[in-house]
């Protein structure tokens, strides 16, 4: 970065590149971090750091192929109530005396393949995926009702939950913090720094010339489908074990908070822009916030204002900073450049 | 030329003597950017005149139209409405001052019925000023009786065919009282009792006084319609005549005469093995039993109209469309359909027509743009990583001479030469056997015309077999080595570079006969 950053000062328009939201929301992330360690009472107590990662790890999680999935164009809704479904299978099948570690492997299955009908109907039939993942929220969440209806399965094994909230020996870094980091920088790998990636952003861009371009755009939408409905799958395990309860409103309302995180960390809702470390901050920093003003016994209606208030500010914002970064560079071109070239 | 053509700058004799033209535009020039796409043109249009426009594609027929529809406002010139000098701001201007263009597909609400789509932003009120449906759908009636035809007012438009689409957009002109009409390829997709119906529209209107301008590329509709008829070439006027004083002959050499000038001929090159072959292509409404053969180091040019199906052809044959029957063999090995990846794999790269639709992601950069088809061989192990995709985009946009600000600038910042350049650099770079490129320099400058077709030339000598779609003759003759002629999605000829005149071609591409 810095090689290409002296490379590209003799211009005199490099600052204009690092304006992007992006950045400038990882910025954002640090400073209000050093704010809350500094001015909210617990928030850097190493409890609090172990909670913290506990509450980021299924937005976290989530907003990895969600991120995919954005920068193609296309969103998926239904995440939350696919948490939900699966953490309702959990229950069914611990009850009828599967061993857990089939359960696992098999909840992450059942979230690839409700992953796969969403999928299929946006890709296969060409529906608009903003209407297919509205229908599957809720028909998702409707049938973990069928399942398990209003009981809890609360009686999991105390060692696996143990381990799920646990820590890494005397250490405050929570066991989940691994997993997390290896798929984060697998995500990263992929969109960023393989083939795959690239097609993903072109299909975003313009899905004509993607096409033109030899890229299966159908088919890559649907394996992100996929893919998004197993971490899902990934998500209910953790949850239900986490809490130690398998219930069929486990992350509800959770795909909100997903979307305003992805959105927030520079990622544009229209596909072909974003970044996987800019949406490591908007997690981080939505998260934070929220456990901040929890700290600060604010309401948890108020915490869902901020969630919706972020949500829209991230899709304007963008949008204003790049009229700024317009005007400057126009400004700075008139000013640094002295000569056109010959 | 015709002693009874008027030269291109001369002052316009008045016709019929003595009146004042409805619409009178002189001296129109408009350039976008680089390219000049109309230059000191002419044309004026008498009130009960139907006047013939015609030209070949790219002549500056749709600028023109463009400008009479204020969509576009001309750099330089004067328009004149009934004698008065006028100055559009915009298309709502030009339709208070009385111009209507009805196009080719004509774009109404379809969830609205007939009648609101007619009285769209003028619906008659009632007294409470609510929309008077009842007098709105009388209204239109009178209207549709007036043109002969029975159109039901309340029907939604949703699934009326073509040609009562434009009778819509005639009446909704008409209840504008629209005295200049603009048709722009209006019969290009009506059946023959359709335009006849047209053109019985057409006649009434023409007589009852409107000043009607009619653009076709079919001279027997023209004959049929039309009193006077302006022929256009490269952005000016070349000749207005009565259709009564010319023959059709006379005015296709004056749509194609033009010198073969700055371009650059194809080296001849001795063509090696068939490495192209394709045999029976049809797709239902697009092109019907297209077949040939490409060698390597030729160069064979699909010519046609606009609309005649090559564009589709060779969207068929790398596979971003599908085809019903046929087959495409490269090296005779046979290409599975609808498969654009395995015609990679095979050698085929497809340069795009629509550059900034099909060709270009605007927003990414010119290393991801450059590279894009690319990115699986540019990978280590499966990543991408040690700057190989900006050596590569680098080597590339070098040896086409691309102008750029910095390889991580969006597509977007780049003039359409450079855009070209870019789309060009990805596929060269995938190494073809063959090469399709589709209106490789339209809209580019003449300097990088040059630039492409040496660049065209250089590979065909190095064994690349390649087929070009063109709409620009000249470049057909220079560079082509066979010219397949496509008319409404058949080849209707081929020519061997010999046999080759402008003549020869437009003749098959419009489906005249030679005299």
């Amino acid at each position: 970065m810095s090689v290409e950053a002296g490379r590209q000062g003799r211009d005199g328009l490099h600052l204009s590149r690092f304006a992007t939201w992006d950045v400038a929301i990882i910025v954002v992330t640090v400073v209000f971090l050093i704010f809350a360690v500094t001015s909210v009472q617990h928030f850097g107590t190493s409890q609090n750091a172990t909670f913290l990662v506990l509450e980021l790890a299924p937005i976290l999680l989530l907003a990895l192929p969600m991120t995919l999935i954005i920068v193609t164009g296309e969103i998926d809704l239904s995440v939350a109530s696919t948490v939900g479904l699966t953490s309702s299978a959990m229950g069914v099948m611990w009850n009828s005396g599967v061993p857990l570690e089939t359960i696992m492997p098999l909840c992450v299955v059942i979230g690839a393949v409700l992953g796969a009908v969403n999928g299929f109907f946006v890709t296969a039939l060409g529906l608009p995926s903003l209407a297919v993942t509205i229908g599957t929220l809720a028909l998702y969440r409707g049938l973990a009702f069928v399942l398990l209806g209003d009981t809890a399965v609360a009686d999991f094994p105390r060692s696996h939950s143990s381990w799920t909230i646990g820590t890494i020996g005397e250490t405050p870094i929570p066991n989940v913090l691994v997993p997390m980091i290896v798929l984060a920088g697998l995500f990263a790998a992929v969109l960023h720094a393989m083939p795959v990636g690239r097609a993903i952003f072109a299909s975003g861009s313009n899905r004509v010339a993607a096409a033109f371009a030899g890229i299966p755009v159908a088919k890559l939408k649907f394996w992100l489908y996929v893919t998004s409905g197993a971490v899902a799958g990934l998500v209910g395990v953790f949850w239900t074990l986490r809490f130690s309860s398998a219930r069929a409103d486990n992350a509800h309302g959770l795909e909100l908070t997903v979307v305003a995180a992805v959105l927030l960390g520079g990622v544009s809702i229209f596909g072909g822009k974003g970044t996987l470390p800019g949406v490591l901050a908007g997690v981080v920093l939505l998260s934070s916030l929220q456990n901040a003003l929890r700290l600060a016994n604010v309401s948890s209606e108020a915490l869902t204002v901020v969630t919706g208030s972020l949500l829209i500010i991230s899709v304007l914002a963008p949008n204003i900073l790049g009229r700024v970064r317009g005007v400057l560079r126009r400004r700075l071109r008139r000013t640094h450049v002295p000569a056109p070239n010959p | 030329m015709s002693g009874t053509g008027t030269e291109a700058t001369g002052q316009l004799p008045a016709w019929p003597p003595g009146e004042r033209p409805a619409v009178r535009l002189t001296g129109a020039s408009k350039s976008f950017g680089s390219v000049v796409a109309l230059r000191d043109a002419s044309i004026d249009i008498h009130a009960g005149e139907a006047h013939a426009l015609v030209g070949e594609n790219g002549a500056g027929k749709s600028t023109l139209i463009k400008i009479l529809a204020g969509a576009h406002r001309p750099d330089s010139g004067t328009l004149e409405i009934d004698g008065h000098p006028v100055e559009f701001s915009g298309t709502a201007a030009a339709k208070a001052a009385g111009i209507a263009v009805i196009y080719q597909e004509p774009t109404l609400f379809p969830d609205l019925t007939v009648a609101e789509n007619i009285f769209i932003g003028r619906q008659p009120r009632t007294r409470f000023g609510l929309i008077d449906r009842a007098r709105m759908n009388r209204e239109a009636s009178v209207l549709f009786d007036r043109l002969g035809v029975p159109l039901a007012p309340d029907r939604p438009a949703r699934g009326l065919s073509i040609a009562d689409q434009q009778v819509v957009e005639i009446a909704k002109a008409i209840s504008l009282d629209a005295r200049v009409l603009i048709m722009d390829e209006p019969t290009a997709a009506l059946s023959g009792v359709e335009v006849d119906r047209l053109f019985a529209v057409t006649r009434s209107l023409r007589d009852d006084g409107a000043a009607v301008l009619f653009i076709s590329h079919r001279f027997d509709e023209v004959e049929a319609l039309c009193d006077r008829v302006t022929v256009m070439r490269d952005g000016a006027r070349v000749s207005t005549d009565r259709l009564a004083d010319v023959t059709i002959d006379q005015i296709v050499r004056r749509m194609v005469g033009r010198e073969l000038g700055a371009l650059f001929p194809k080296e001849d090159v001795d063509a090696g093995d068939v490495i192209l072959k394709v045999d029976g292509l049809s797709r239902e409404g697009a092109y019907r039993d297209v077949s040939f053969d490409v060698r390597a180091g030729e160069i064979v040019a699909l010519a046609g109209l606009v609309g005649a199906g090559r564009s589709e052809v060779v969207q068929g044959i790398f596979g971003v469309d599908p085809r019903d029957s046929g087959s495409v063999q490269v090296d005779g090995q046979t290409l599975p359909p609808a498969n654009p990846r395995a015609a990679m794999r095979a050698g085929v790269a497809l340069v795009p027509e629509d550059r900034r639709q099909q060709g270009l992601l605007l927003d990414l950069s010119i290393i991801r743009n450059a590279t894009l088809a690319r990115r699986h061989r540019l990978s280590t192990l499966g990543f991408l990583i040690g700057g190989s995709e900006r050596r590569e985009a680098e080597e590339w946009t070098g040896r086409l001479q691309t102008r750029y600000g910095r390889l991580g600038d969006p597509a977007a910042t780049l003039s359409g030469g450079n855009q070209q350049k870019v789309v060009l650099a990805k596929w060269l770079a995938t190494g073809p056997k063959v090469l399709i490129v589709d209106e490789p320099t339209r809209g580019i400058d003449i300097g990088t015309k040059a630039e492409v077709h040496r660049l065209l030339s250089s590979l065909a000598a190095d064994g690349v077999a390649i087929v070009m779609v063109s709409s620009e003759l000249p470049e057909v003759l220079g560079m082509a080595d066979r010219i397949l002629v496509m008319r409404e999605g058949r080849l209707s000829g081929e020519l061997s570079r010999a046999d080759a005149t402008e003549e020869s071609v437009m003749f098959l591409a419009t489906g005249r006969e030679a005299a």
